[in-house]
């Protein structure tokens, strides 16, 4: 090779990434990036997107947002949906993958339960939210067995009574999400070697022993990034919300994105909606950060 | 080493299979009783006590909705747009984790970040700009709306999913090429591409689902009835005839259908794609 042509050589490999990258960089930073920059513009506006040439509105519409007690009881419902939801998948994730992984079961009814457990990630939320309405009617599946079994005495309005509303969605949420958990956290658990369990049966350690000083510090790195990914995730859930409640009775299960949604599209307060969407997308970026960081330190 | 045979090891092992048991009722019951209501006729699906197998089955609910061409116009939509989102996404996203997997160079650091990053922004957030973007482009309201908006949601989880597999195969094979004084760009279709079907295949396997199940973005930048997709239809069908819930769970089922059969015939692949995130 020429020196001519090996300086060219270098040259192509040092354009040649960007150029690979380029198709990609320029759908994220003109459909992402730019929009991300023009939601924070329309917070400040008023009247965005339905009029030309809007006004500077300054924090007129991040005051309106905190003075409303709507937007405190939906951030306060997102909170209670999202942690339980949260903690319950990972609990059940966690109970179901010790369970598959337990060497009494045999192999073959452990490969089923396996492809059964997963079932319910396998489901879109608007399905999940017209099968959870199906089971919780007042006439439906649910309340007839609960009240066989003396559990109610009369039909409970699981999804309209504001009482039980908020409850009845979580569950539904926490019955979606949980083998996320489970299929990550089963892959974790083949991935402890054996030698320590073996140790610590030589030394006469009992199983809940082995549990809390081994299985559980072992698969605490999985846990934790996907117990961020799952609260980020949880915190952003509109459809399952949408189609069951809509948010209501009352607003007793309006959460942060049904609550920006129906500014935006009901009332057609596109400035306040952006606003609300600000904020949501803060949170979502704090935790984000968190999650990166922690990844980094692995 | 562990007894096999005292009587309270006899008994743990009996506890753990009542506790799969009570597992697979919670994991499939719900699933269970949408396929068995689709089979019903309406009549029997409030039935009390209830029946647990349909009594009468019955495939109405089947044949009205698949005689129905507005039913399968929503059918149709999906297929297409995750279709064409899939072929697209898929694409782009190669080019790039090609250039993430097989370069170094300044600013990779940051860019991967970014890219891991977009995975977490809150769709609502991009909502309203994008309505005002679709609305000022004369676009609302079709398939390239929904094709464009899908491409930007689906691509990071895309470029991460490719990367991770690009970066499992040897660099020998390609840099071979390089040194027959081929271009980089030779060696990814020669070379790259064939050897990696399973990751593409993956890849695209996600992509489309991650599509077929959007509901967000498209009941808010589609309005005429023959531009709706299958979840949006679901939730229409629930608003026009409440009280029709065989239909319902019957389109339930063929709106599903996609994501179970993937799931069968390609488990490996499609739980690669649901745990990208998280091995990140």
């Amino acid at each position: 090779m020429t020196r001519q042509k090996r300086s060219h050589h270098k040259l192509r490999r040092a354009v040649a990434p960007y150029l690979y990258l380029s198709p990609s960089l320029v759908i994220i930073g003109l459909l992402m990036l730019l929009p991300m920059a023009t939601v924070i513009a329309y917070s400040f506006q008023n009247s965005a997107v339905l009029r030309r040439d809007p006004s500077f509105a300054g924090l007129k519409h991040y005051q309106a947002i905190f003075a409303d007690p709507v937007f405190w009881a939906s951030l306060w419902h997102t909170l209670y949906f999202t942690c339980m939801s949260v903690i319950f998948h990972m609990t059940i994730g966690m109970v179901f993958a010790l369970m598959l992984n337990s060497d009494r079961i045999n192999p073959t009814l452990r490969n089923i339960l396996r492809v059964l457990y997963i079932l319910p990630w396998l489901f879109t939320a608007v399905i999940i939210a017209v099968i959870w309405r199906l089971l919780l009617e007042p006439n439906g599946v649910v309340n007839s067995i609960l009240m066989q079994l003396g559990i109610i005495g009369s039909k409970v309005e699981w999804f309209s009574s504001p009482e039980t509303a908020l409850h009845a969605v979580t569950f539904a949420n926490i019955w979606a999400g949980y083998p996320l958990f489970m299929v990550s956290l089963l892959a974790g658990l083949q991935g402890i070697p054996k030698d320590f369990y073996e140790a610590a049966d030589i030394d006469g350690a009992k199983a809940y022993q082995k549990l809390i000083f081994i299985t559980i510090p072992q698969l605490m790195p999985i846990i934790i990034s996907i117990s961020l990914l799952d609260f980020i995730w949880t915190m952003q859930v509109f459809p399952l919300i949408w189609i069951t409640t809509g948010g209501g009775p009352i607003y007793a299960t309006e959460v942060l994105s049904t609550y920006t949604y129906k500014l935006a599209f009901s009332s057609y307060n596109l400035s306040q909606a952006s606003a609300s969407a600000v904020v949501i997308l803060l949170i979502s970026l704090g935790l984000t950060l968190f999650y990166i960081r922690y990844q980094r330190a692995r | 080493m562990r007894k096999r045979n005292s009587g309270k090891d006899k008994l743990i092992t009996v506890a753990l299979h009542v506790a799969l048991a009570a597992g697979l009722f919670f994991a499939a019951f719900p699933i269970y009783w949408m396929l068995s209501s689709s089979f019903k006729s309406n009549t029997e699906i409030f039935a009390l006590p209830p029946t647990i197998l349909p009594k009468a089955f019955t495939l109405e609910a089947y044949t009205a909705i698949l005689s129905d061409p507005v039913k399968l116009r929503f059918f149709f939509n999906s297929y297409f747009v995750a279709g064409a989102v899939t072929l697209l996404t898929v694409l782009i996203a190669l080019l790039a984790a090609y250039g993430f997997s097989r370069f170094n160079f300044r600013g990779k650091g940051s860019l991967n970040t970014l890219i891991i990053s977009t995975q977490t922004i809150p769709p609502i957030t991009l909502l309203i700009p994008f309505f005002g973007l679709v609305v000022s482009y004369r676009i609302f309201d079709t398939y390239i709306a929904l094709i464009v908006t899908y491409l930007v949601f689906t691509l990071p989880y895309a470029i991460l999913l490719m990367t991770g597999y690009l970066n499992t195969l040897p660099r020998d094979l390609d840099e071979a090429v390089a040194v027959d004084g081929g271009t980089s760009w030779t060696a990814l279709w020669r070379v790259i591409v064939p050897i990696s079907l399973p990751g593409i295949v993956a890849t695209s396997v996600y992509t489309f689902l991650l599509c077929w199940n959007e509901f967000l973005f498209a009941l808010t930048l589609t309005k005429s009835t023959s531009m709706r997709t299958v979840p949006i239809g679901i939730q229409l069908l629930m608003g026009q005839h409440a009280f029709e819930w065989n239909q319902m769970m019957a389109m339930s089922v063929l709106g599903s259908l996609p994501l179970l059969l993937i799931y069968l015939i390609a488990q490996r692949f499609f739980l690669a794609g649901m745990t990208a995130g998280s091995v990140k």
